[in-house]
């Protein structure tokens, strides 16, 4: 039996939405056929979570928001996360997917960088997006909500280094949601041979809470020798549904991909973090950290899977739960057969600060090739008291005894993002989920 | 400000049901450095966690204080603001957390704000004491004892003794696994601390600490109390004839715990 479902946009205000941004036709044709296909498809199910009660089709469409350009328009909360104006070089701000402030440095214009909205790329670099977007990575043939989201994007960044860049500075993008708007980000990351980029996105919530949707995807293409690092900072409000993918297709012969996740989001929130290790010798790295809090439920899967020899891949992902929270965490490592002498690793840690609060932890390895090596180690527990009787042996009260542990314990995510004010910005965050 | 004080009597202490101290009692003052010697499994790492406050020992009977405070009244922060101190045999690993920023919140534990180490000063101490322990630099930013090596560990519980400067400090085999050199390191930053605000019980299987601390008490254990006190002499005469010549002078047959 298949449920009637309906979405708050129809054919014809997709069709209108894609006219007004001035797309090319074959979007518009994408779109409208991801819409078709979002009718059918089912939703995603990740292991372990039911999400179909969920909130993920009632949301308003109309963004409410003027581009702007100004850095003083900025709000406040957008301003903590980034440099003060004047240092202020390579910058996108967008609210409801519209951008309000953009900048970018122009030696790196000069050197063929791109980095500019996703509205903007679908006409300008047509070509680029029209190879990469919701091709190989994600694709909108995979359940309801990625087809919706081929069909609604309104938001995001597409950002191009070309072959033999190095991109020393990281790359800022802030992503602003207010009231009930659904939100469709997508953020496409292409870095061509032995380029090397790094990339860092926040996602916030403002004003009053409203029942909402975030649909938020990032495809990520490393090539040859390449090497991308990919940091995130999401911290939507507890009205907020959110569905996360993103992946990484490591196509390139000893590339390498970082992502530093820091999935802080106080609403339901399901997750998925793919890197697809297809070249040679390429490498990938996943770390998230995570806290429960009030009644949200989450599900985290990462999944590092191996294609190319010699291929080499971490997931770390550590949870704090509290309250009556519910997190599942979903580590899957698959080596396919002919990745010999691939190794594997995960380790899934989950600190529980509560006795109402839930957190699973199942750690999975897939092998299908013999020369392989491949660990795993999975703990759910409370603060160790030795460690706290440690700490306290030294003046500590027991409450900074906590805090230094469980900041410690969030720190991998927190100490890999390479921006200042955003890792103040999860610190602080983390300050105030557990206290 | 007065000598410091530690009195311990007739204390009494079970793990899981089970006495390993009965009927324990000592007085350390300021000035002071015990050396507390016995075999194996007489309880003198119990008696060190049972001061501290560990949470697996239960004290059953008697009295502690420092300072004329009671020390069983107290948190184990509030037993470390009032002064004592407890290098421990096995330290626990915290990950994320950096040995510096370990030892400075340490330092500023209790104090109001505005009465904080600063940064410069923590630094300048720091230093200083690495130097004096022959500590690499790098160990400021590693994760408190996280990968560290048995003799790595013993050094940074030394590291914090002299950068938190209690007024009683227990160290519970500082010796066990350092080599000679790492001994003689060791036993300089401990003599660094000794005066009159000092003072310090050292709980040691060997006599070969002793040779570079030199203690002014010496108590054997066995069977969870003290059974003989003497001086630096003892422990010398310890070292030369082993324990059994006191057990065959009080009878004992069998030294650890829960044998009568």
């Amino acid at each position: 039996m298949t449920t009637e479902i309906t979405f708050p946009v129809n054919q014809q205000q997709v069709t209108d939405f894609s006219k007004d941004r001035q797309e090319p036709q074959w979007f518009t044709d994408l779109r409208l056929s991801s819409l078709e296909k979002a009718l059918n498809l089912e939703l995603p199910k990740p292991d372990k979570t039911k999400i179909t009660k969920w909130n993920f089709t009632s949301f308003d469409f109309d963004a409410k928001t003027d581009e702007k350009g100004s850095f003083s328009e900025l709000s406040e909360s957008v301003k903590t996360l980034i440099s003060k104006e004047e240092d202020v070089k390579n910058l996108i701000v967008q609210n409801n997917g519209v951008t309000t402030f953009q900048s970018m440095q122009a030696d790196l214009i000069d050197k063929g960088v791109i980095f500019t909205d996703i509205k903007t790329a679908v006409n300008e670099h047509e070509d680029l997006i029209k190879k990469y977007f919701m091709q190989d990575a994600v694709s909108s043939d995979e359940n309801r909500l990625t087809a919706l989201h081929a069909a609604l994007v309104n938001g995001g960044t597409f950002l191009y280094v070309p072959k033999n860049v190095e991109v020393d500075v990281p790359l800022q993008a802030v992503y602003s949601h207010e009231g009930s708007f659904g939100l469709f980000n997508h953020v496409l990351v292409v870095a061509e041979e032995n380029s090397y980029v790094t990339y860092v996105e926040n996602h916030l919530s403002e004003g009053s809470n409203e029942e909402a949707v975030a649909n938020i995807v990032a495809e990520v293409f490393v090539g040859n020798g390449a090497t991308v690092r990919f940091g995130a900072v999401d911290n939507l409000s507890e009205t907020v549904t959110t569905y996360v993918n993103r992946r990484a297709q490591v196509t390139g012969r000893d590339a390498n991909v970082y992502w530093a996740l820091g999935q802080m989001n106080d609403g339901n929130t399901v997750s998925e973090n793919t890197t697809n290790l297809i070249g040679d010798g390429s490498y990938g790295d996943t770390k998230t950290v995570s806290i429960g809090r009030g009644n949200q439920t989450q599900n985290f899967t990462t999944n590092l899977i191996h294609f190319g020899k010699h291929t080499d891949g971490e997931i770390l992902k550590h949870g704090v739960m509290k309250d009556s929270a519910t997190s599942i965490f979903n580590g899957i490592s698959k080596i396919e057969h002919g990745a010999t002498k691939s190794n594997s690793e995960q380790t899934e840690r989950v600190l529980m600060l509560s006795e109402k609060a839930r957190g699973d932890a199942n750690p999975a390895l897939l092998i299908d090739e013999d020369d392989v090596t491949a660990g795993h180690a999975a703990s759910v527990g409370k603060i160790d008291p030795v460690q706290m009787f440690y700490l306290m042996s030294r003046g500590l009260s027991e409450k900074e005894a906590q805090r230094l542990i469980i900041h410690g314990f969030l720190a991998p995510v927190v100490n890999a993002l390479p921006i200042e004010s955003v890792k103040e910005q999860l610190y602080d965050v983390i300050e105030r989920k557990v206290y | 400000m007065t000598k410091p004080n530690l009195t311990v009597k007739d204390l009494h202490v079970s793990i899981e049901e089970k006495e390993i101290l009965k009927g324990f009692g000592i007085e350390v003052n300021g000035g002071e450095i015990h050396a507390i010697m016995g075999p194996n499994g007489t309880g003198k790492s119990t008696l060190a966690s049972a001061l501290m406050g560990h949470p697996k020992y239960e004290v059953t009977k008697g009295a502690a204080s420092i300072d004329g405070e009671d020390l069983f009244e107290m948190e184990v922060d509030e037993r470390a603001l009032a002064g004592l101190f407890l290098a421990m045999q096995y330290p626990s690993e915290v990950s994320g957390v950096t040995n510096s920023d370990f030892i400075r919140s340490a330092m500023n534990a209790g104090k109001e704000e505005g009465e904080e180490v600063s940064l410069m000063k923590f630094i300048r101490q720091i230093d200083e004491k690495m130097n004096t322990l022959e500590i690499d630099e790098s160990f400021q930013h590693r994760y408190l004892n996280e990968g560290f090596s048995g003799g790595e560990k013993k050094r940074n519980e030394i590291l914090q003794l002299l950068m938190l400067k209690p007024r009683i400090a227990i160290l519970d085999e500082i010796d066990s696994g350092l080599d000679i050199d790492a001994l003689k390191v060791v036993a300089k930053g401990i003599n660094e601390l000794r005066s009159e605000e000092f003072g310090c019980m050292i709980i040691t299987h060997y006599q070969r600490l002793l040779n570079y601390v030199k203690p002014d008490f010496v108590h054997v254990m066995m069977q969870g109390r003290i059974v003989k006190s003497g001086g630096p002499e003892l422990a010398q005469k310890l070292e030369e004839q082993g324990y059994d010549w006191i057990k065959e002078e009080l009878g004992i047959e069998d030294e650890t715990v829960g044998q009568e």
